[in-house]
Protein backbone atom coordinates (compact mmCIF):
# COMPACT_ATOMS: atom_id res chain seq x y z
CA UNK A 1 0.00 0.00 0.00
CA UNK A 2 1.60 3.53 -0.51
CA UNK A 3 2.01 5.85 2.16
CA UNK A 4 2.38 9.30 2.09
CA UNK A 5 5.40 11.31 3.87
CA UNK A 6 4.29 14.50 5.97
CA UNK A 7 6.36 17.04 7.10
CA UNK A 8 4.95 19.61 9.78
CA UNK A 9 6.96 22.63 10.90
CA UNK A 10 10.41 20.78 10.58
CA UNK A 11 13.65 22.94 11.58
CA UNK A 12 17.19 22.15 10.58
CA UNK A 13 20.47 23.81 11.58
CA UNK A 14 23.91 23.19 10.27
CA UNK A 15 26.11 24.46 12.64
CA UNK A 16 24.93 28.20 13.04
CA UNK A 17 23.32 28.15 10.17
CA UNK A 18 19.39 28.02 10.41
CA UNK A 19 18.26 26.05 6.78
CA UNK A 20 15.19 24.49 7.33
CA UNK A 21 12.44 27.01 8.95
CA UNK A 22 9.27 25.17 9.59
CA UNK A 23 9.13 23.74 6.54
CA UNK A 24 5.16 21.89 6.39
CA UNK A 25 4.20 20.02 2.89
CA UNK A 26 3.37 16.14 2.05
CA UNK A 27 3.65 13.78 -0.29
CA UNK A 28 0.86 12.20 -1.15
CA UNK A 29 1.28 8.60 -1.40
CA UNK A 30 2.07 6.31 -4.66
CA UNK A 31 2.61 10.00 -5.92
CA UNK A 32 5.58 12.05 -7.52
CA UNK A 33 5.90 15.09 -5.64
CA UNK A 34 8.19 17.65 -7.08
CA UNK A 35 10.44 19.60 -4.29
CA UNK A 36 11.39 22.56 -6.71
CA UNK A 37 13.29 26.05 -5.73
CA UNK A 38 16.25 27.74 -6.32
CA UNK A 39 19.46 26.87 -5.38
CA UNK A 40 20.46 27.52 -1.50
CA UNK A 41 16.62 27.06 -0.87
CA UNK A 42 17.22 24.44 1.26
CA UNK A 43 15.78 21.30 -0.71
CA UNK A 44 18.66 19.25 -0.75
CA UNK A 45 18.46 19.73 3.46
CA UNK A 46 15.29 18.94 3.51
CA UNK A 47 15.56 15.28 1.64
CA UNK A 48 18.92 14.71 4.00
CA UNK A 49 16.93 15.70 7.01
CA UNK A 50 13.94 12.98 5.85
CA UNK A 51 16.66 10.68 5.38
CA UNK A 52 17.80 11.32 9.24
CA UNK A 53 21.32 12.27 7.24
CA UNK A 54 21.03 15.38 9.21
CA UNK A 55 18.73 16.34 12.28
CA UNK A 56 15.93 17.96 12.68
CA UNK A 57 15.64 20.48 15.22
CA UNK A 58 12.34 20.47 15.71
CA UNK A 59 9.09 19.15 14.19
CA UNK A 60 7.78 15.93 12.56
CA UNK A 61 8.50 13.66 9.97
CA UNK A 62 6.24 11.11 9.35
CA UNK A 63 6.07 8.12 6.67
CA UNK A 64 2.37 6.72 6.96
CA UNK A 65 1.79 7.14 10.45
CA UNK A 66 5.30 6.19 11.76
CA UNK A 67 7.58 9.21 13.00
CA UNK A 68 10.89 9.26 11.22
CA UNK A 69 12.22 12.42 12.49
CA UNK A 70 15.51 12.03 13.84
CA UNK A 71 16.08 8.64 13.73
CA UNK A 72 19.47 7.69 12.20
CA UNK A 73 20.02 6.99 8.09
CA UNK A 74 19.93 3.15 8.31
CA UNK A 75 16.79 3.16 10.38
CA UNK A 76 15.06 5.29 7.84
CA UNK A 77 16.32 3.50 5.49
CA UNK A 78 14.96 -0.05 7.42
CA UNK A 79 11.36 1.66 7.06
CA UNK A 80 11.41 1.59 3.74
CA UNK A 81 13.30 4.86 2.34
CA UNK A 82 15.44 4.77 -0.60
CA UNK A 83 17.87 7.76 -1.12
CA UNK A 84 19.40 9.05 -4.30
CA UNK A 85 21.96 11.70 -3.84
CA UNK A 86 22.73 14.96 -5.88
CA UNK A 87 25.95 13.54 -5.84
CA UNK A 88 25.15 10.19 -6.82
CA UNK A 89 27.53 8.58 -4.27
CA UNK A 90 28.36 5.33 -6.41
CA UNK A 91 31.05 3.29 -4.47
CA UNK A 92 33.58 3.82 -6.90
CA UNK A 93 35.51 1.10 -5.80
CA UNK A 94 33.10 -1.53 -5.88
CA UNK A 95 32.45 -3.14 -9.07
CA UNK A 96 28.17 -2.20 -10.24
CA UNK A 97 27.56 -5.59 -8.76
CA UNK A 98 28.83 -4.85 -5.08
CA UNK A 99 27.09 -1.71 -5.41
CA UNK A 100 23.68 -3.67 -6.14
CA UNK A 101 24.62 -6.47 -3.85
CA UNK A 102 25.18 -4.19 -1.23
CA UNK A 103 21.98 -2.33 -1.71
CA UNK A 104 20.19 -5.69 -1.46
CA UNK A 105 20.28 -5.68 2.21
CA UNK A 106 17.88 -8.27 2.49
CA UNK A 107 19.92 -11.13 0.59
CA UNK A 108 20.90 -12.35 -2.68
CA UNK A 109 20.05 -10.40 -5.83
CA UNK A 110 16.35 -10.70 -6.99
CA UNK A 111 16.76 -11.97 -10.56
CA UNK A 112 13.57 -11.06 -11.86
CA UNK A 113 14.06 -7.49 -10.39
CA UNK A 114 17.61 -7.27 -11.69
CA UNK A 115 16.04 -7.87 -15.57
CA UNK A 116 13.16 -5.52 -15.03
CA UNK A 117 16.11 -2.84 -14.00
CA UNK A 118 18.20 -3.74 -17.00
CA UNK A 119 15.36 -3.18 -19.06
CA UNK A 120 15.74 0.78 -18.22
CA UNK A 121 19.27 0.25 -18.18
CA UNK A 122 21.21 -1.73 -20.33
CA UNK A 123 24.23 -0.44 -19.76
CA UNK A 124 24.20 -2.03 -16.11
CA UNK A 125 23.97 -5.19 -17.54
CA UNK A 126 27.18 -4.43 -20.04
CA UNK A 127 29.17 -3.55 -17.38
CA UNK A 128 27.97 -5.27 -14.70
CA UNK A 129 31.45 -6.45 -13.34
CA UNK A 130 33.50 -2.85 -14.49
CA UNK A 131 34.55 -0.87 -11.22
CA UNK A 132 31.78 2.07 -11.18
CA UNK A 133 34.17 4.37 -11.04
CA UNK A 134 35.05 3.75 -14.22
CA UNK A 135 31.54 4.48 -15.45
CA UNK A 136 30.52 8.06 -17.28
CA UNK A 137 28.65 10.53 -15.31
CA UNK A 138 25.32 8.92 -17.06
CA UNK A 139 26.20 5.71 -15.82
CA UNK A 140 26.68 6.37 -12.97
CA UNK A 141 23.75 7.89 -12.15
CA UNK A 142 21.75 4.81 -13.37
CA UNK A 143 23.89 2.72 -10.55
CA UNK A 144 22.43 5.08 -8.27
CA UNK A 145 19.16 4.80 -9.16
CA UNK A 146 19.22 1.03 -9.92
CA UNK A 147 21.09 0.88 -6.01
CA UNK A 148 17.64 2.34 -4.85
CA UNK A 149 15.20 0.38 -6.16
CA UNK A 150 16.93 -2.96 -6.35
CA UNK A 151 14.74 -3.64 -3.36
CA UNK A 152 10.46 -2.54 -3.17
CA UNK A 153 10.87 0.81 -1.00
CA UNK A 154 8.17 2.89 0.18
CA UNK A 155 9.50 5.63 -0.09
CA UNK A 156 12.01 7.08 -2.42
CA UNK A 157 14.35 10.66 -2.57
CA UNK A 158 15.48 11.58 -5.35
CA UNK A 159 17.64 14.99 -6.06
CA UNK A 160 18.29 16.27 -9.16
CA UNK A 161 18.85 12.67 -10.68
CA UNK A 162 19.12 14.78 -14.48
CA UNK A 163 21.31 17.32 -13.49
CA UNK A 164 24.58 17.77 -16.04
CA UNK A 165 23.11 14.49 -18.05
CA UNK A 166 22.70 14.58 -21.84
CA UNK A 167 18.54 14.84 -23.21
CA UNK A 168 18.66 11.14 -24.35
CA UNK A 169 19.40 10.21 -21.48
CA UNK A 170 17.32 12.23 -19.40
CA UNK A 171 14.39 11.27 -21.56
CA UNK A 172 14.82 7.66 -20.14
CA UNK A 173 15.49 8.29 -16.92
CA UNK A 174 11.55 10.24 -17.24
CA UNK A 175 10.54 7.14 -18.23
CA UNK A 176 12.39 4.72 -15.52
CA UNK A 177 10.75 6.91 -12.86
CA UNK A 178 7.07 7.09 -14.48
CA UNK A 179 7.34 3.26 -14.63
CA UNK A 180 8.80 3.24 -10.50
CA UNK A 181 5.77 5.19 -9.36
CA UNK A 182 3.18 2.98 -11.25
CA UNK A 183 4.57 0.41 -8.89
CA UNK A 184 3.03 2.43 -6.04
CA UNK A 185 5.71 3.70 -4.65
CA UNK A 186 5.76 7.51 -3.70
CA UNK A 187 8.44 9.36 -5.10
CA UNK A 188 9.66 13.00 -3.62
CA UNK A 189 11.85 14.45 -6.25
CA UNK A 190 14.32 17.77 -6.39
CA UNK A 191 14.87 18.92 -9.95
CA UNK A 192 16.22 22.21 -11.38
CA UNK A 193 14.52 21.06 -15.00
CA UNK A 194 11.18 22.52 -15.24
CA UNK A 195 10.68 20.08 -18.01
CA UNK A 196 11.59 17.39 -16.44
CA UNK A 197 9.60 18.26 -13.49
CA UNK A 198 6.53 18.80 -15.43
CA UNK A 199 6.56 15.52 -17.14
CA UNK A 200 7.16 13.58 -14.00
CA UNK A 201 5.50 15.57 -11.15
CA UNK A 202 1.84 15.03 -10.13
CA UNK A 203 2.52 17.53 -7.25
CA UNK A 204 4.96 20.83 -6.45
CA UNK A 205 5.94 22.22 -3.53
CA UNK A 206 8.36 24.99 -4.28
CA UNK A 207 11.07 26.36 -1.54
CA UNK A 208 12.42 29.45 -0.54
CA UNK A 209 14.71 30.48 2.20
CA UNK A 210 13.92 27.26 4.07
CA UNK A 211 9.84 27.25 3.91
CA UNK A 212 7.29 25.77 1.77
CA UNK A 213 6.01 28.55 -0.87
CA UNK A 214 3.60 26.63 -2.58
CA UNK A 215 2.31 23.50 -2.81
CA UNK A 216 -0.29 22.41 -5.85
CA UNK A 217 -0.83 20.25 -8.43
CA UNK A 218 2.11 20.14 -10.80
CA UNK A 219 -0.49 20.26 -13.56
CA UNK A 220 -2.17 23.36 -12.35
CA UNK A 221 1.48 24.59 -12.50
CA UNK A 222 2.33 23.61 -15.09
CA UNK A 223 -0.81 25.59 -17.14
CA UNK A 224 -0.48 28.59 -15.45
CA UNK A 225 2.94 30.91 -16.80
CA UNK A 226 1.92 33.80 -14.39
CA UNK A 227 2.05 31.27 -11.41
CA UNK A 228 5.14 29.59 -12.93
CA UNK A 229 6.68 33.41 -13.55
CA UNK A 230 5.61 34.16 -10.48
CA UNK A 231 7.50 32.05 -8.43
CA UNK A 232 10.28 31.52 -10.44
CA UNK A 233 10.76 35.62 -10.38
CA UNK A 234 9.77 35.33 -6.45
CA UNK A 235 12.57 32.85 -6.45
CA UNK A 236 15.18 34.90 -8.46
CA UNK A 237 14.60 37.88 -6.98
CA UNK A 238 15.57 36.00 -3.65
CA UNK A 239 18.39 34.92 -5.21
CA UNK A 240 19.85 38.47 -6.66
CA UNK B 1 9.18 1.61 -20.84
CA UNK B 2 12.13 2.86 -22.99
CA UNK B 3 15.54 1.96 -22.31
CA UNK B 4 18.50 4.16 -21.22
CA UNK B 5 21.73 2.82 -22.92
CA UNK B 6 24.82 4.95 -23.27
CA UNK B 7 26.75 2.09 -22.84
CA UNK B 8 29.56 3.09 -25.35
CA UNK B 9 31.53 5.29 -23.19
CA UNK B 10 33.27 3.37 -20.67
CA UNK B 11 36.87 4.12 -20.19
CA UNK B 12 38.92 1.24 -20.00
CA UNK B 13 39.72 0.63 -16.09
CA UNK B 14 43.43 1.53 -15.37
CA UNK B 15 45.74 -1.35 -14.20
CA UNK B 16 48.27 -0.12 -11.67
CA UNK B 17 50.93 -2.71 -10.99
CA UNK B 18 53.47 0.23 -11.00
CA UNK B 19 53.26 0.87 -7.57
CA UNK B 20 53.09 -2.86 -6.36
CA UNK B 21 56.43 -3.20 -8.23
CA UNK B 22 57.60 -0.08 -6.17
CA UNK B 23 59.69 -3.14 -3.69
CA UNK B 24 61.22 -5.45 -6.47
CA UNK B 25 62.50 -1.92 -8.25
CA UNK B 26 64.18 -1.09 -4.57
CA UNK B 27 65.56 -4.33 -4.59
CA UNK B 28 66.71 -4.45 -7.87
CA UNK B 29 68.42 -0.66 -7.66
CA UNK B 30 70.05 -1.98 -4.43
CA UNK B 31 71.06 -5.23 -5.50
CA UNK B 32 74.47 -3.89 -7.41
CA UNK B 33 75.59 -2.01 -4.48
CA UNK B 34 75.22 -4.80 -2.04
CA UNK B 35 77.12 -6.88 -4.47
CA UNK B 36 77.41 -10.13 -3.12
CA UNK B 37 74.15 -12.45 -3.67
CA UNK B 38 74.28 -14.37 -0.61
CA UNK B 39 74.13 -11.16 2.10
CA UNK B 40 71.53 -9.49 -0.85
CA UNK B 41 69.23 -12.55 -0.54
CA UNK B 42 69.91 -12.66 3.29
CA UNK B 43 68.86 -8.75 3.91
CA UNK B 44 65.75 -9.09 1.64
CA UNK B 45 64.49 -12.01 2.85
CA UNK B 46 64.79 -10.26 6.39
CA UNK B 47 63.56 -7.24 4.81
CA UNK B 48 60.27 -9.14 3.54
CA UNK B 49 60.09 -10.57 7.36
CA UNK B 50 60.04 -7.63 8.98
CA UNK B 51 57.88 -5.83 6.47
CA UNK B 52 55.28 -8.50 7.33
CA UNK B 53 55.19 -7.93 10.87
CA UNK B 54 55.00 -4.09 9.92
CA UNK B 55 51.99 -4.87 8.07
CA UNK B 56 50.27 -6.96 10.76
CA UNK B 57 50.34 -4.18 12.84
CA UNK B 58 49.76 -1.35 10.32
CA UNK B 59 46.53 -2.62 8.76
CA UNK B 60 43.96 -2.34 11.40
CA UNK B 61 45.01 1.16 11.64
CA UNK B 62 45.05 1.84 7.79
CA UNK B 63 41.15 0.05 7.96
CA UNK B 64 40.26 2.04 11.23
CA UNK B 65 41.53 5.40 9.54
CA UNK B 66 40.05 4.96 5.97
CA UNK B 67 36.75 3.85 7.39
CA UNK B 68 36.08 5.63 10.68
CA UNK B 69 38.45 8.85 9.98
CA UNK B 70 40.03 8.45 13.49
CA UNK B 71 43.41 9.64 13.94
CA UNK B 72 44.06 6.47 16.48
CA UNK B 73 47.35 7.67 18.46
CA UNK B 74 47.06 4.88 21.16
CA UNK B 75 47.48 2.49 18.34
CA UNK B 76 50.68 1.12 19.53
CA UNK B 77 49.29 0.93 22.90
CA UNK B 78 47.42 -2.21 21.47
CA UNK B 79 50.83 -3.59 19.93
CA UNK B 80 52.84 -3.07 23.89
CA UNK B 81 49.53 -5.00 25.01
CA UNK B 82 49.61 -7.82 22.69
CA UNK B 83 53.22 -8.54 23.33
CA UNK B 84 52.69 -8.34 27.09
CA UNK B 85 49.87 -10.96 26.49
CA UNK B 86 52.37 -13.42 25.03
CA UNK B 87 54.61 -13.13 27.73
CA UNK B 88 51.77 -14.08 30.43
CA UNK B 89 51.74 -16.87 27.91
CA UNK B 90 55.02 -17.84 27.31
CA UNK B 91 56.30 -17.67 30.95
CA UNK B 92 53.98 -20.29 32.30
CA UNK B 93 54.21 -22.24 29.31
CA UNK B 94 57.85 -21.89 29.11
CA UNK B 95 58.83 -25.78 29.40
CA UNK B 96 56.15 -26.14 26.36
CA UNK B 97 58.10 -23.81 24.60
CA UNK B 98 61.44 -24.88 25.14
CA UNK B 99 60.39 -28.68 24.31
CA UNK B 100 61.83 -31.03 21.73
CA UNK B 101 58.79 -30.69 20.22
CA UNK B 102 57.01 -29.01 16.83
CA UNK B 103 53.51 -29.64 18.04
CA UNK B 104 54.08 -28.25 21.33
CA UNK B 105 56.27 -24.62 20.38
CA UNK B 106 53.36 -24.26 17.54
CA UNK B 107 50.99 -24.64 21.04
CA UNK B 108 52.70 -22.25 23.09
CA UNK B 109 52.89 -19.63 19.89
CA UNK B 110 49.42 -20.49 18.50
CA UNK B 111 47.99 -19.90 22.31
CA UNK B 112 49.82 -16.81 22.38
CA UNK B 113 48.68 -15.13 19.11
CA UNK B 114 45.09 -16.06 20.69
CA UNK B 115 45.39 -14.74 23.55
CA UNK B 116 46.71 -11.40 22.45
CA UNK B 117 44.30 -11.33 19.60
CA UNK B 118 41.13 -12.00 21.87
CA UNK B 119 42.65 -9.57 24.68
CA UNK B 120 43.88 -6.57 22.44
CA UNK B 121 40.34 -6.77 20.15
CA UNK B 122 38.31 -6.68 23.34
CA UNK B 123 40.35 -3.95 24.87
CA UNK B 124 39.59 -2.22 21.74
CA UNK B 125 36.23 -2.34 21.89
CA UNK B 126 36.26 -0.87 25.25
CA UNK B 127 38.75 1.97 23.60
CA UNK B 128 36.64 2.84 20.74
CA UNK B 129 33.19 2.85 23.36
CA UNK B 130 34.85 5.20 25.78
CA UNK B 131 37.66 7.02 24.40
CA UNK B 132 36.71 7.45 20.31
CA UNK B 133 32.52 7.47 20.27
CA UNK B 134 32.56 11.11 22.19
CA UNK B 135 35.06 12.36 19.35
CA UNK B 136 34.11 11.27 15.65
CA UNK B 137 34.93 14.17 13.47
CA UNK B 138 36.99 15.86 15.53
CA UNK B 139 40.76 15.20 14.45
CA UNK B 140 42.67 17.34 17.02
CA UNK B 141 40.64 15.71 19.69
CA UNK B 142 41.18 12.64 18.64
CA UNK B 143 44.66 13.17 18.47
CA UNK B 144 45.17 14.43 22.05
CA UNK B 145 42.40 11.63 23.63
CA UNK B 146 43.83 8.53 21.84
CA UNK B 147 47.38 9.54 22.79
CA UNK B 148 46.49 10.53 26.29
CA UNK B 149 44.66 6.89 26.27
CA UNK B 150 48.07 5.55 24.92
CA UNK B 151 50.15 7.31 27.78
CA UNK B 152 47.53 5.79 30.01
CA UNK B 153 48.13 2.16 28.82
CA UNK B 154 51.84 2.64 28.94
CA UNK B 155 51.87 3.73 32.05
CA UNK B 156 49.19 0.79 33.61
CA UNK B 157 52.20 -1.31 32.16
CA UNK B 158 54.92 -0.53 33.63
CA UNK B 159 52.32 -0.01 37.09
CA UNK B 160 51.96 -3.72 36.26
CA UNK B 161 54.97 -5.29 35.13
CA UNK B 162 57.73 -3.22 35.82
CA UNK B 163 59.79 -0.57 34.42
CA UNK B 164 62.72 -3.62 32.95
CA UNK B 165 62.56 -4.92 29.97
CA UNK B 166 61.08 -8.52 29.80
CA UNK B 167 63.01 -11.31 28.09
CA UNK B 168 61.10 -13.79 25.68
CA UNK B 169 62.49 -16.05 23.20
CA UNK B 170 60.57 -17.87 20.39
CA UNK B 171 59.87 -21.31 20.91
CA UNK B 172 62.56 -23.42 20.34
CA UNK B 173 61.76 -25.23 17.18
CA UNK B 174 62.20 -21.58 15.86
CA UNK B 175 65.70 -20.87 16.57
CA UNK B 176 67.94 -21.48 14.32
CA UNK B 177 68.60 -20.75 10.54
CA UNK B 178 67.44 -22.29 7.23
CA UNK B 179 70.77 -21.99 4.77
CA UNK B 180 69.85 -21.65 0.58
CA UNK B 181 73.64 -21.78 -0.44
CA UNK B 182 75.29 -19.35 1.13
CA UNK B 183 72.08 -17.01 2.73
CA UNK B 184 70.60 -17.79 5.46
CA UNK B 185 67.36 -17.04 7.80
CA UNK B 186 66.24 -17.37 10.58
CA UNK B 187 63.14 -19.86 11.04
CA UNK B 188 61.62 -17.50 13.20
CA UNK B 189 61.14 -14.93 10.48
CA UNK B 190 59.98 -17.34 7.82
CA UNK B 191 57.00 -18.37 10.59
CA UNK B 192 56.85 -14.60 11.28
CA UNK B 193 56.71 -14.38 6.97
CA UNK B 194 54.03 -17.07 7.25
CA UNK B 195 52.02 -15.25 9.88
CA UNK B 196 51.62 -11.69 7.81
CA UNK B 197 51.12 -13.44 4.77
CA UNK B 198 47.98 -15.51 6.34
CA UNK B 199 47.01 -12.07 7.71
CA UNK B 200 47.40 -10.37 4.56
CA UNK B 201 45.75 -13.25 2.19
CA UNK B 202 42.15 -13.37 4.95
CA UNK B 203 42.07 -9.92 4.68
CA UNK B 204 41.74 -10.00 1.20
CA UNK B 205 39.24 -12.53 0.48
CA UNK B 206 37.47 -11.31 3.54
CA UNK B 207 37.13 -7.52 1.45
CA UNK B 208 36.84 -9.26 -1.61
CA UNK B 209 34.69 -12.34 -0.63
CA UNK B 210 32.19 -11.54 2.08
CA UNK B 211 29.58 -9.06 2.71
CA UNK B 212 30.95 -7.68 5.64
CA UNK B 213 34.28 -6.91 3.34
CA UNK B 214 31.73 -5.34 0.52
CA UNK B 215 30.70 -2.98 3.63
CA UNK B 216 33.96 -1.76 4.62
CA UNK B 217 35.11 -1.24 1.10
CA UNK B 218 32.32 0.74 0.78
CA UNK B 219 32.44 2.14 4.34
CA UNK B 220 35.92 3.53 3.34
CA UNK B 221 34.88 5.52 1.03
CA UNK B 222 31.53 6.91 2.11
CA UNK B 223 30.10 6.11 5.43
CA UNK B 224 27.32 8.33 5.11
CA UNK B 225 26.12 6.11 1.79
CA UNK B 226 26.32 2.81 3.57
CA UNK B 227 24.11 3.97 6.58
CA UNK B 228 21.61 5.54 4.11
CA UNK B 229 21.71 1.88 2.34
CA UNK B 230 20.39 1.04 6.00
CA UNK B 231 23.23 -0.51 7.63
CA UNK B 232 24.33 0.30 11.05
CA UNK B 233 27.77 2.04 10.51
CA UNK B 234 28.24 2.54 14.38
CA UNK B 235 28.40 -1.40 15.00
CA UNK B 236 30.67 -1.54 11.88
CA UNK B 237 32.93 0.72 12.71
CA UNK B 238 33.23 -0.92 16.43
CA UNK B 239 33.73 -4.17 14.34
CA UNK B 240 36.78 -2.72 12.18
CA UNK B 241 38.47 -1.17 15.28
CA UNK B 242 38.26 -3.87 17.50
CA UNK B 243 40.04 -6.21 14.16
CA UNK B 244 42.70 -3.21 13.93
CA UNK B 245 43.07 -3.59 17.66
CA UNK B 246 43.69 -7.22 17.34
CA UNK B 247 46.12 -6.97 14.48
CA UNK B 248 48.01 -4.36 16.29
CA UNK B 249 48.14 -7.29 18.86
CA UNK B 250 49.17 -9.82 16.65
CA UNK B 251 51.93 -7.67 15.37
CA UNK B 252 52.79 -6.71 18.96
CA UNK B 253 53.36 -10.53 19.75
CA UNK B 254 55.18 -11.73 16.57
CA UNK B 255 57.86 -7.87 17.09
CA UNK B 256 58.05 -8.97 20.75
CA UNK B 257 59.11 -12.66 19.65
CA UNK B 258 61.54 -11.01 16.86
CA UNK B 259 63.61 -8.67 19.02
CA UNK B 260 63.51 -10.72 22.27
CA UNK B 261 62.21 -8.36 24.86
CA UNK B 262 58.66 -6.88 25.65
CA UNK B 263 58.38 -3.16 26.73
CA UNK B 264 55.64 -0.92 27.60
CA UNK B 265 56.55 1.77 25.11
CA UNK B 266 57.62 -0.51 22.07
CA UNK B 267 54.59 0.07 20.73
CA UNK B 268 54.46 3.64 20.88
CA UNK B 269 57.96 3.75 19.25
CA UNK B 270 56.32 1.53 16.28
CA UNK B 271 54.17 4.35 15.76
CA UNK B 272 55.75 6.14 13.48
CA UNK B 273 56.54 3.25 11.41
CA UNK B 274 53.69 2.30 11.29
CA UNK B 275 52.18 5.66 10.30
CA UNK B 276 55.15 6.01 7.85
CA UNK B 277 53.65 2.28 6.17
CA UNK B 278 49.89 3.94 5.53
CA UNK B 279 50.93 6.99 4.32
CA UNK B 280 53.14 5.37 1.68
CA UNK B 281 50.34 3.15 0.86
CA UNK B 282 47.35 5.17 0.85
CA UNK B 283 44.37 5.69 3.78
CA UNK B 284 42.40 2.99 4.01
CA UNK B 285 44.56 0.84 1.47
CA UNK B 286 44.93 -2.96 2.95
CA UNK B 287 47.19 -3.16 -0.30
CA UNK B 288 48.59 -0.29 -0.32
CA UNK B 289 49.66 -0.88 3.33
CA UNK B 290 51.00 -4.55 2.41
CA UNK B 291 53.24 -3.07 -0.10
CA UNK B 292 54.14 0.08 1.76
CA UNK B 293 55.65 -2.44 4.56
CA UNK B 294 57.43 -4.30 2.36
CA UNK B 295 58.83 -1.31 0.49
CA UNK B 296 59.68 0.52 3.79
CA UNK B 297 61.33 -2.94 5.55
CA UNK B 298 63.18 -3.77 2.77
CA UNK B 299 64.54 0.14 2.02
CA UNK B 300 65.70 0.10 5.69
CA UNK B 301 67.98 -3.07 5.63
CA UNK B 302 69.43 -1.85 2.21
CA UNK B 303 70.07 1.21 4.03
CA UNK B 304 71.05 -0.38 7.48
CA UNK B 305 73.44 -2.39 5.21
CA UNK B 306 75.09 -0.02 2.57
CA UNK B 307 74.77 3.15 4.90
CA UNK B 308 74.13 2.79 8.37
CA UNK B 309 73.54 6.68 9.33
CA UNK B 310 71.49 6.98 6.45
CA UNK B 311 68.96 4.36 7.84
CA UNK B 312 67.73 6.41 10.77
CA UNK B 313 65.59 8.46 7.88
CA UNK B 314 65.72 6.29 5.02
CA UNK B 315 61.70 6.03 5.79
CA UNK B 316 60.99 9.40 5.97
CA UNK B 317 63.34 9.62 2.82
CA UNK B 318 61.30 6.74 1.15
CA UNK B 319 57.59 8.70 2.50
CA UNK B 320 58.97 11.96 0.78
CA UNK B 321 59.70 10.30 -2.89
CA UNK B 322 56.48 8.07 -2.89
CA UNK B 323 54.21 11.27 -1.87
CA UNK B 324 56.37 13.41 -4.37
CA UNK B 325 55.23 10.70 -6.83
CA UNK B 326 52.00 10.03 -5.88
CA UNK B 327 50.75 12.25 -3.49
CA UNK B 328 47.78 10.20 -2.12
CA UNK B 329 49.83 6.98 -1.58
CA UNK B 330 50.47 3.98 -3.70
CA UNK B 331 47.03 2.91 -3.87
CA UNK B 332 44.67 5.90 -2.66
CA UNK B 333 41.17 4.64 -2.24
CA UNK B 334 38.47 6.89 -3.90
CA UNK B 335 36.51 9.25 -1.90
CA UNK B 336 39.39 10.01 0.76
Amino acid sequence: MSESLTLQGVHTHIGRYHILQGVDFDAPGGHTTMLLGRNGAGKTTCLRTIMGLWKASRGAIRLGSAPIANLPASAVARSGVAYVPETMAVFSDLSVRENLLLAAREGPLDEARLQWIFGFFPALKKFWLSRAGSLSGGQKQMVSIARAIVEPHRLLLIDEPTKGLAPAIVSGLIDCLKEIKRGGVTILLVEQNFRVAREVGDFVRVMDNGRIVYAGAMAELAEDPQLQARLLGLSLDSHQ
Amino acid sequence: MSAIDVGAALPRAKIEILPALTPLIVAAIAAPFIGSWSTFATLTLAGLAMGMMIFTMASGLTLAFGMMDVLNFGHGAFISLGAYVATLVFLPLAAWAQADSLMLNFAVFGLALIAAVVVTGAFGFVFERVLIVPVYGQHLKQILVTLGGSIVVEQLLYALFGPEQIPISPPASFNGSFVFGEAAIEKYRVVAMGVGLAVFVAQIVVLNRTRIGLLIRAGVENREMVEALGYRIDRLFVGVFMAGSALAGLGGVLWALYRGQVHASMGGELLVLVFIVIIIGGLGSVGGCFTGAILVALIANYAGFLAPKLALVSNILAMVVVLLWRPRGLYPVSGR
